[in-house]
């Protein structure tokens, strides 16, 4: 029955997703007929391309097995998938990189196969952050990329670059910003906190996060596209119909370098941070498979392939790296993050969305 | 041919298998949805099952009332957009040559072959400031300098309704081929004007074809999510966007399932309303 359901809702979401659902109906392509083999899931499009291209490929020379790598649409629409197919019992994909607030979620119904470190030894590689676990402590995901979202202007429309977030609420960007549609994947309220109420603390309460909402309110004026489609407001800047907003900074950079009058800037308050983690779901039966993908995953040496071709900060020590301080610029930055309050949209979803809804469509 | 009343029960077997299709991707999922949207939601995680009110409890605030309202309010403008476009272009197109009508029939088709994304990127770069509409004023001398023109209440009519337009001929088409042309001649002979004619003869002639179109395009716009929310402000965002929100991204189904059946029900009252309407017209 919620099987069926289910069925429902992705239609929406290969109409909603466009191009990455159309391509996750089509997919899994399966890349060689071997004995063992895994199912990888990966956000569609760009990222998916090059994983294959430049992972994906060398990870089955190594280990002999083959990987069908499944696109799966980003926000949470994949959560839902997986989970309702888990209770079904079948797994779309055994191992699936998925942000932390799904993490999160899928951690309240044990979604996430538990990993046996024992058999993940370049773990110890990771910075200690991008190890997620379980409230009683058993590892539910490892860190697999993580990327910066950034304030990008259009270089033809405006010369100097901007140098704080609060550069958005200036009175001569009116209706020139795009910024991200939902609460849980924008983190405008973190901005909002570090950069006007003193660090993302003041949101502990129910009247700091009303407060930054307050102030995020005047910002409307200035915001032409509340984007939920990336596609939609990456062509806009790059025409400079929309010559500024929040986007992905390795998307843009690899834009800016095709030719593209854009440029990414990490403001002076910090990028966002925001990070994917390997989960296996609990319906695979793949889980041998899965930890020494995981483990391939977790070398330096790949990561530093991801952070050349794919663009993504690596999530092992900057120290375990052979990226020059060039290349790691490319991908970082020394200003401090901002690291989303991932706990709030667990524990206050439903009231974040609601008054996140008011704000910007009341 | 006479036909005679089903006797046997295998006389009822041409019906069995279009209402195994019904009951299957009908009737199922649907019931599936009234199920869920009376579940607990579990914050922060997904639902567990129950028999609780607070899903259409959360729907009933002003908020939700403005959307809906919206909602209602765009379907029903873009289906009298549609009508009022439709009914003299498909009656000259009636009246135009056989080839003339094919031309025109196969390109409308055409558009049915289209995403709604694809028309509304499409619909999005025509009214944008940097490649739109606009410059082609500028060359021509009538404005200073290009305008977005998107997003706006107009853009997300103008590519709703354009995507709703070929249904609307479709519909109308055989009705308008069909009607008898010594109708708008005898009107003619009696000295009406060409205008008065196709007034006074051609629409009320019409009538039940008309309602069904209005009914059909209505029902068609109240499901649209994508074209509000790529031509639109978020004040233009219907409650089908908010309810692939929650479905989606919150991943609060029965939420979600909650709206979508008030959603479902209020279009159907309104269905009712207007059959009921022009029944009680035809009485007279």
């Amino acid at each position: 029955m919620s099987d069926l359901f289910n069925g429902k809702i992705s239609r929406r979401t290969v109409l909603g997703a466009g191009l990455a659902g159309a391509s996750m109906l089509a997919m899994p392509a399966v890349l060689r007929a071997q004995d063992k083999s895994l199912k990888v899931g990966v956000y569609g499009g760009y990222f998916k391309d090059s994983f294959e291209k430049n992972i994906f490929a060398e990870f089955t020379k190594a280990t002999g097995i083959a990987v069908e790598s499944v696109a799966e649409p980003t926000g949470e629409a994949w959560l839902v998938q997986l989970e309702q197919a888990a209770r079904a019992g079948a797994a779309p994909a055994d191992v699936s990189m998925m942000s932390q607030v799904a993490m999160l979620k899928g951690q309240s119904t044990d979604l996430w196969a538990p990993l046996d470190m024992a058999k993940i030894p370049n773990s110890k590689n990771l910075i200690e952050r991008f190890v997620n676990k379980y409230p009683d402590g058993r590892v539910a995901g490892i860190g697999a990329v993580s990327w910066y979202i950034t304030l990008v202007s259009n270089t033809d429309v405006f010369k100097e670059a901007p140098t704080s977030w609060a550069d958005m609420w200036a009175e001569d960007k009116a209706d020139k910003l795009g910024l991200l549609a939902l609460v849980s994947n924008s983190f405008l309220l973190e901005v909002t906190a570090k950069t006007f109420m003193g660090g993302t603390n003041a949101l502990d309460t129910d009247e700091g996060i009303v407060k930054a909402l307050e102030k995020l309110a005047e910002l409307k004026p200035n915001v032409r596209l509340w984007y939920r489609d990336e596609a939609q407001f990456e062509q806009a800047l790059k025409s400079g119909e929309i010559p500024m907003g929040q986007y992905y900074h390795d998307v843009t950079g690899l834009a800016a370098a095709d030719g593209n009058p854009v440029r990414s800037t990490f403001p002076k308050e910090g990028g966002i941070q925001d990070s994917g983690c390997w989960a296996i779901s609990r319906a695979s039966k793949k889980t041998e498979e899965a930890h020494t993908f995981i483990n391939y995953m977790c070398q330096p040496e790949v990561q530093a392939v991801l952070s050349r071709k794919v663009g993504t900060s690596p999530t092992v020590q900057r120290s375990l790296l052979d990226l020059t301080d060039e290349e790691f610029a490319a991908v970082s930055s020394e200003i401090e993050p901002i690291i989303p309050r991932y706990d709030l949209y667990q524990t206050k979803s439903d009231f974040l969305n609601q008054k996140w809804t008011e704000m910007i469509a009341g | 041919m006479r036909r005679e009343p089903p006797q046997r029960l295998a006389d009822y077997g041409p019906l069995f298998f279009p209402a195994g299709m019904l009951t299957l991707f009908f009737v199922v999922p649907f019931a599936t949805m009234i199920a869920v949207s009376f579940f607990q939601r579990q914050q922060g995680g997904f639902y567990t099952p129950d028999f609780v009110f607070d899903n259409y409890a959360r729907f009933l605030s002003l908020f939700f009332g403005k959307v809906l309202g919206f909602s209602l309010f765009l379907a029903i403008a873009v289906a009298i957009a549609c009508v009022v476009l439709g009914i003299p272009f498909t009656y000259l197109l009636a009246r135009s040559k056989r080839r003339i009508q094919v031309i025109w029939l196969v390109a409308l088709l055409c558009i049915l072959s289209l995403s709604e994304v694809m028309i509304g990127f499409a619909w999005s770069t025509l009214f944008s400031r940097t490649a739109g509409l606009t410059n082609l004023l500028v060359w021509l001398g009538l404005v200073s300098q290009p305008q977005a023109l998107t997003p706006s209440f107009g853009a997300v009519m103008t590519a709703m309704t354009y995507q709703a337009f070929p249904y609307t001929v479709l519909v109308i088409y055989p009705a308008l081929v069909r009607l008898d042309p010594t109708l708008t001649e005898a009107a003619r002979t009696l000295g009406a004007s060409p205008i008065k004619a196709f007034f006074t003869v051609v629409v009320p002639a019409l009538r039940n074809t008309i309602l069904a179109t209005l009914i059909m395009v209505f029902i068609f716009a109240l499901g649209s999510y994508l074209l509000p929310q790529l031509l639109g402000r978020p004040q233009h965002w219907t409650l089908s966007v908010l309810i692939t929100d929650q479905a989606v991204y919150q991943s609060n189904m029965p939420f979600a399932a909650a709206m979508a059946v008030f959603l479902v029900l209020v279009s159907l009252a309104l269905v009712g309303l207007a059959l009921y309407a022009g029944r009680q017209k035809e009485a007279k």
